[in-house]
């Protein structure tokens, strides 16, 4: 017989492998024809399925208006699999996979659907004699995050004796903080905290989660990464393209709340961070949250100097004639709809206090770029100003998010020859040429953290409020200013009005 | 590959091999400096001459998961002198802001007679710094053992000889020099990966301290990756060292211990046309569950005693044996602590008289 430490115990068949197991597992997509299940969620699934990596048992269920019945959603899973998926799909796992996928039509406020849902869970676990564990995809409008979390209540789908029930929602994660309070409450009179997955892509992908393991696994960085030695930050999310067709979401929305009051804010924590006891959930969530509580949410009287917003105009790019914003389909002539946002943080607490963190992004820009830069104080005394030195600056630490990940520090290095003449050079460590596997899609390393219960590249709802906090008060002062909001070239770095951010001569980094 | 720097020389030495290799470098920087050489990985193929443009495919297919610098030694009997060739190649021409990662790859062609010092000759064609893995398909074991201080690695597959037993026994040995990845431990990852998941949730793992039988069905020429299977489990769940097999039935059986308990391990020969495992069973108390090789994954099966079997498929995509070799050398990065007590456990099973 097993002794009761036997039993109690980890199981000894995971030790040497690279693949955890993960609980049999139904997922539900709420939104499953829209364009992200498409582009993003199935192709997701079916990667995992690819690799073996999706519980050993699995179900798959899409929720969403369209009628088009089980059939019909396959057929577009393998259509979309076989458009967007990172490898081409093995025919005899896309069928398996397709095969444990099931559709129900009906929209997100309709009973009727909620009872197949049931019913269908009931089916599920009959079949294996087990208790799947449930797992919730909201990917929808953010107006049906709280009807879908209510219903699921009402039905009691929100509990499963004997498994885990999880609920995984999109950003945005409210509007501002009265929205983002209230979805909280409405999500969290149904669901425990612990069951809420409040996803941001950004954090699933490999580099982010390596700005902690070079923090915290390197003892050259740790001296340095304070106040005394770190002079500002920046961190860049640049596109080079427009809104495209996105005119309907990305009007209601504008750069701050699309891109800076999760993605980026996610970024600074990481940088800001104390190292957490241990590498899980709530440790990790806790000094998060605790760095953005640091940042004094700016008066509204106080946002012209620390905030910068503005719309790309119409030009010509890479040879090619570009609408601005305001001509682009969709978006009102009269539209105040930031493509531009750049604010100056400050983390008043004892490592950074007085460090200025400088956050940017923009649509239309000169480059497609997401880094963090972390520039160093100058040294004390440069004694190389002899004639032939060339634009010597202050070390910065790159971390380079996307296109290519990687992580570069500009030193500054002696010109061959015989003058003492010097100049910057970089020392680049590239993800591409240092490891022979390809990343996995953001997605696929998310959902299957999310399976497994693991919560710790997620926004906790303290951390999402923190963060809305920091932003309202920009939110506010915006929409209280009337008339146009300047404009910037397209293909540009941005509007010359960010650079009165900076302090000290500090400049943007060049796009 | 839609560019490549080549570099070639007959009756050549090491020094002239790495001058060429910094040559090509600087000229494919020339062309574009979006051009970096990969540092992941070297690797050192040992094969016999005439068999290089088989190996030489089976390392091209292995796709992404290429060593960063591959030195490939061709053994040609007789030979005395050093010809070498060398590429540095990337595997699509750079786009506007991205980098391209090179890979680079040296093949030379020597005699026997440089074997036994090998060492000196790969050496300076070294990636200095990075992990280094030693393979030897054609079984030129004096050569890998010329090299075990220079390499952490060794990429062997002990389904490739023609004697289960020595083959354990020889990597036994290699294990205490260095890193062993047996290709035939690689294969059975999906099966253990498997029955792990299997007895994961807490309210089944109390269930894997009262099995008492495991049947292995494998192909015959796969007899280690199968043992091995065994021995992992039987490691795993601190069963005493197997008894050595006996046949009996057209199987091979042996017995494990757990305190007073007897636990049927048997090894079940099955005809199926790819090398590898072919399905795997645990019994428990008169119930059983399975898993085999099926269509888009692992046919799985669980069979309650009174009740109706369920079945499902657990999905996953085969490798193929070019994906065995591409993951056997992504392997050598990481380190799996459980194939040396599952070697051992499985070298006790296949004893002296092993089955051909």
């Amino acid at each position: 017989m097993a002794t009761i430490e036997q039993q109690t115990a980890e199981n000894p068949l995971t030790e040497g492998l690279e693949r955890l197991p993960v609980h049999p597992t139904t997922l539900v997509i709420f939104g499953a024809t829209g364009d992200l299940s498409k582009r993003k969620l199935l192709p997701a699934i079916y990667n995992l399925a690819h690799e073996g990596a999706l519980p050993e048992r699995f179900n798959l269920i899409g929720v969403s208006r369209s009628d088009i019945g089980d059939d019909g959603f396959r057929e577009l899973a393998r259509e979309s699999i076989g458009e967007f998926s990172r490898r081409a799909p093995d025919e005899r796992v896309l069928d398996s996979l397709l095969g444990r996928i099931r559709y129900v039509g009906r929209s997100f406020d309709d009973e009727e659907g909620y009872e197949q849902l049931c019913r269908l869970f009931d089916e599920f676990d009959d079949e294996a004699g087990i208790a799947f564990n449930r797992l919730f995809y909201l990917s929808t409008a953010p107006s049906f995050f709280p009807v879908i979390a209510q219903k699921l209540g009402e039905k009691n789908l929100n509990r499963r004796e004997g498994a885990d029930v999880r609920i995984i929602i999109e950003k945005p994660f409210g509007t501002d903080l009265e929205s983002a309070l209230a979805l909280n409450r409405e999500v969290l009179s149904v669901f425990d905290e612990s069951q809420v997955f409040r996803i941001d892509h950004y954090l699933g992908k490999e580099t982010v989660q390596n700005l902690l393991v070079l923090r915290f696994a390197n003892a050259l960085f740790e001296p340095l990464w304070n106040r005394s030695y770190i002079d500002n930050v920046q961190i860049t999310a640049a596109e080079d393209i427009g809104i495209g067709t996105r005119a309907g979401y990305y009007d209601t929305s504008g750069a701050l709340r699309d891109l800076i009051q999760n993605h980026m804010l996610q970024l600074l924590t990481l940088i800001c961070m104390e190292p957490p006891a241990r590498l899980t959930a709530n440790p990790v969530r806790d000094e998060k949250t605790k760095v953005l509580r640091a940042i004094t949410p700016p008066s509204v009287g106080d946002v012209d100097t620390m905030a910068v917003r503005a719309q790309y105009a119409g030009g010509t790019v890479h040879g090619r004639d570009v609408p601005g914003y305001l001509e682009e389909e969709g978006v009102p002539d009269d539209s105040v709809t930031e493509t531009y946002a750049a604010i100056k943080l400050k983390v008043n607490n004892w490592r950074w206090a007085g460090v200025p963190f400088y956050l940017r992004t923009g649509k239309r820009l000169a480059r497609k770029t997401t880094e963090i830069a972390v520039t160093l104080k100058p040294v004390p005394h440069l004694a190389f100003q002899q004639e032939g030195s060339l634009g010597v600056q202050p070390n910065q630490l790159i971390l380079a998010v996307q296109p290519n990940e990687g992580v570069a520090l500009s030193l500054v290095a002696k010109i061959p020859g015989a003058r003492m003449a010097v100049r910057p050079v970089n020392m680049e460590f590239l993800y591409g040429t240092s490891f022979m596997s390809q990343s996995p899609e953001a997605y696929e390393r998310l959902i299957l953290d999310t399976m497994r219960g693991d919560a710790t590249l997620f926004a906790r709802n303290d951390e999402v409020e923190a963060a809305w906090t920091i932003v309202d008060p920009i939110l506010e002062a915006w929409q209280s200013q009337r008339g146009p909001i300047p404009q910037y070239e397209p293909g540009s770095p941005g509007p010359a009005e960010a650079d009165a951010l900076m302090e000290q001569g500090a400049q943007w980094r060049a796009l | 590959m839609s560019s490549e720097g080549v570099w070639s020389a007959q009756d050549t030495s090491p020094a002239a091999v790495e001058a060429a290799l910094r040559q090509l470098l600087a000229q494919r920087h020339e062309e574009s400096d979006a051009y970096v050489p990969a540092r992941v990985l070297n690797l050192i193929a040992i094969v016999d001459r005439e068999w290089k443009g088989e190996v030489h495919n089976r390392l091209e297919r292995v796709g992404r998961f290429h060593a960063s610098r591959t030195i490939l030694c061709a053994v040609e009997h007789g030979r005395t002198t050093l010809d070498a060739f060398a590429t540095m190649s990337a595997d699509h021409d750079p786009k506007p802001g991205e980098i391209v990662a090179l890979e680079e790859r040296v093949e030379l062609d020597l005699g026997s007679v440089h074997l036994k010092r090998l060492a000196t000759i790969v050496d300076p064609l070294l990636v200095p710094d990075l992990m280094t893995l030693v393979w030897s398909p054609h079984q030129h074991d004096e050569a890998v053992d010329e090299l075990l201080e220079l390499v952490q690695v060794v990429l062997i597959d002990t389904v490739t000889s023609p004697e289960p037993s020595a083959a354990l026994r020889r990597s036994a040995e290699l294990c205490k020099s260095a890193y062993v990845v047996d290709l035939a431990w690689v294969r059975s990852m999906p099966w253990r990966e498997r029955i792990a998941a299997m007895v994961d949730p807490p309210a089944y793992r109390p269930l894997i301290y009262r099995i008492d039988g495991m049947t292995v069905r494998y192909h015959p020429e796969s007899t280690t990756a199968a043992v091995l299977l065994l021995g992992w489990l039987a490691t795993r769940l601190g069963w005493e060292l197997p008894s050595p097999f006996e046949p009996e039935g057209g199987m091979l059986c042996s017995r494990a211990r757990r305190g007073d308990e007897t636990i049927a391990l048997r090894l079940e020969p099955a005809s199926q046309d790819v090398p590898g495992l072919a399905g795997v069973t645990l019994e428990l108390e008169g119930n059983s569950f399975s898993l085999d090789r099926g269509p888009g994954g692992l046919a799985a099966r669980l069979h309650v005693a009174d009740r109706d079997d369920s079945t499902w498929v657990v999905m996953g995509a085969s490798r193929g044996e070019a994906g065995i070799l591409g993951e056997g050398i992504r392997q050598a990065l990481l380190r799996d602590p459980t194939y040396a007590p599952a070697l051992e456990a499985a070298t006790a099973m296949l004893g002296a008289a092993a089955p051909a």
